[in-house]
């Protein structure tokens, strides 16, 4: 095992190779541009292909297009770019195409500040593309995470052939850190289902027991159609109630069925907590140094931290707060998933702590929302 | 409560113009402590959108514990390589802090105790090249308070210098040491 200092981004193109990745399409764009970097240099010396297209459009859909060829596929962008993906983001969700688009994010909107951490994108992350759409969204909070949630992230798109997104702050990606590369052979990594029916009988949006249709690859003898509009088990367009109903229930049942798997998070000093602070990425770690402190208080405070944002867990949030009295919201945006939160036990027992600045919530700031609560 | 009563940890900011190398000084310090010293560290940084020019700062938490907030809260100890950055983060070091200044760049200092030291005509003198002043800073830095060792610095700097400035980084090091040291031998006699 080797120890060395490692960049948040860098582990996330490791992360990346580690699963199986073995085709990128980007376009840089600061604060992401290391994972690009590092995936050019890496990439072809594993016989993977790496791609700078000419937009952000143009990059998921070289991943779509090769994803249905076989291969994993990833892209990286930050928050002008993601606002450019959210089209195929959509189509990789009707097309069922497995793949992963990183966003470090960037505080926004527009071209905002390049190299200031923000967790703005956390509503676009889920609704950015129009319709309803299961999406699974991912979010480290250190470099090891950013490694370990990028392998997740392949798995979660090879498992239930959907696009996976993972959100970076500024600080993680940009963050240097002690890393350990775990060896190759405890990596859990997990291919799409293939099908040994022969060509004719494939149904490539079939209904499954899992709700997963198998994914044979373009190029081995099973011909289907892909599109962006609704269609019906054979893949070809349709507007029967009867196929458009089935096809957007299985959908989300695919997700929603397997929560258990899908969903998760850390729960720290809960069972005896009066108040407990909910809290993702970067702004998971000023909310633990704060609890460290409250609790050498006897402040009786405990954490969860969101490694999938995503499906949002609603069972647990709804168990965390008959427990306390109060939940803490710190998050680098003006309240996003509070709201969330707020929907689910009420707008009265959710202390928000919120700065959108380019500036990192400090522990002091939730240290002062604790003695509020 | 206070944020930074947080003990266990070392907190360190190298700060001034982007193309000073004060990032990549942060890099090798953090090297230094995570792979030869064997210790937590997270390394962070803020810098313009510019490459040249612009305020650039690296900031290095050291610590044998997990280390949760990523960033300074108030710096043990403040490098600042320009007048801006001294303007700006002085005001943020704990009391009994150590700010080191390069005196050629700095002129205002706020702080009667700092250690002020020619940084950049050290590098000069020593191997020859401005460039080299970022190192020139590590040996003083590590020299005045070993944060990590002398020999994972060395270590650190050496493994990053480009093949053909080995030498040119290691007597820009032993200049820094050697600054150091006749710091300490003067605080020693008064």
């Amino acid at each position: 095992m080797t120890v060395r200092l490692m960049q948040g981004n860098e582990a996330v193109g490791w992360g990346a190779i580690a699963a199986g990745c073995r085709f990128y399409a980007g376009y840089p764009i600061t604060p992401s541009t290391e994972i690009a970097e590092m995936l050019s240099r890496e990439l072809p010396k594993l016989g993977g292909i790496f791609i700078q297209m000419e937009d952000e459009i143009a990059s998921l859909a070289a991943c779509i297009g090769a994803s249905v060829g076989g291969l994993k596929a990833m892209t990286a962008t930050s928050g002008p770019g993601f606002s450019l993906m959210q089209e195929h983001i959509g189509y990789a969700a009707m097309a069922e195409v497995p793949c992963v688009i990183v966003d470090v994010q960037r505080l926004g909107p527009s071209t905002g500040q390049p190299t200031s951490p923000s967790q703005g994108d956390v509503m676009q992350a889920r609704w950015g593309t129009h319709g309803d759409h299961p999406i699974i969204v991912l979010y480290p909070t250190s470099v090891s995470e950013a490694f370990d949630l990028t392998v997740t992230a392949f798995n979660f798109a090879e498992k239930y052939r959907t696009p996976v997104i993972l959100l970076l702050d500024e600080v993680v990606g940009h963050m240097r850190e002690r890393f350990e590369s775990p060896p190759l052979e405890e990596i859990q990594v997990i291919d799409r289902m293939g099908t040994d029916v022969p060509p004719e009988w494939y149904k490539p949006f079939g209904d499954t027991i899992s709700d997963v249709p198998p994914m044979p690859s373009f190029g081995s003898g099973y011909r289907y159609h892909i599109t962006g509009l609704y269609h019906d088990p054979m893949g070809y367009p349709t507007q029967r109630l009867d196929e458009i109903n089935p096809w957007i229930e299985r959908v989300h049942r695919k997700i929603n069925n397997h929560l258990e798997d899908i969903l998760l998070y850390r729960e720290e000093n809960v069972e005896d907590a009066n108040v407990v602070i909910v809290a993702y990425g970067a702004t998971a770690r000023s909310a633990r140094h704060a609890m460290k402190l409250a609790r050498q208080h006897r402040h009786h405070v405990g954490l969860v931290t969101l490694y999938t944002i995503w499906p949002f867990p609603e069972e647990m949030i709804q168990r965390v707060a008959r427990i306390a009295r109060r939940i803490v919201v710190p998050e680098m945006n003006l309240g996003q998933l509070a709201l969330e939160v707020e929907r689910l036990v009420g707008r009265h027992k959710v202390i928000r702590v919120n700065r959108a600045d380019g500036e990192m919530i400090s522990p002091q700031m939730i240290l002062d929302a604790l003695e509020g609560a | 409560m206070k944020a930074k009563d947080q003990t266990g940890r070392v907190e360190i900011r190298l700060a001034g113009e982007g193309g000073q190398g004060m990032i990549l000084a942060g890099v090798i310090l953090a090297e230094a402590a995570a792979i030869y010293d064997g210790k937590n560290v997270v390394q962070t940084q803020t810098y313009g959108p510019e490459a040249r020019g612009g305020a650039s700062k690296a900031e290095v938490v050291i610590s044998e514990e997990p280390i949760d907030y990523p960033e300074v809260l108030t710096a043990d100890v403040l490098v600042a390589m320009s007048q801006e950055a001294c303007d700006k983060y002085a005001s943020n070091l704990k009391k009994d802090g150590l700010l080191i200044v390069d005196i050629d760049k700095v002129k205002r200092i706020p702080l009667t105790n700092a250690i002020k030291v020619p940084i950049t005509r050290a590098a000069i003198e020593s191997s020859g090249k401005a460039i080299t002043a970022n190192v020139v800073a590590l040996g003083l830095l590590v020299g005045l308070t070993n944060v990590v060792s002398r020999d994972a610095i060395e270590k650190a700097i050496l493994a990053r210098a480009p093949k053909g400035t080995e030498e040119m980084n290691y007597k820009a090091l032993e200049r820094g040491f050697a600054e150091a040291q006749a710091l300490l031998a003067v605080k020693q006699k008064a």
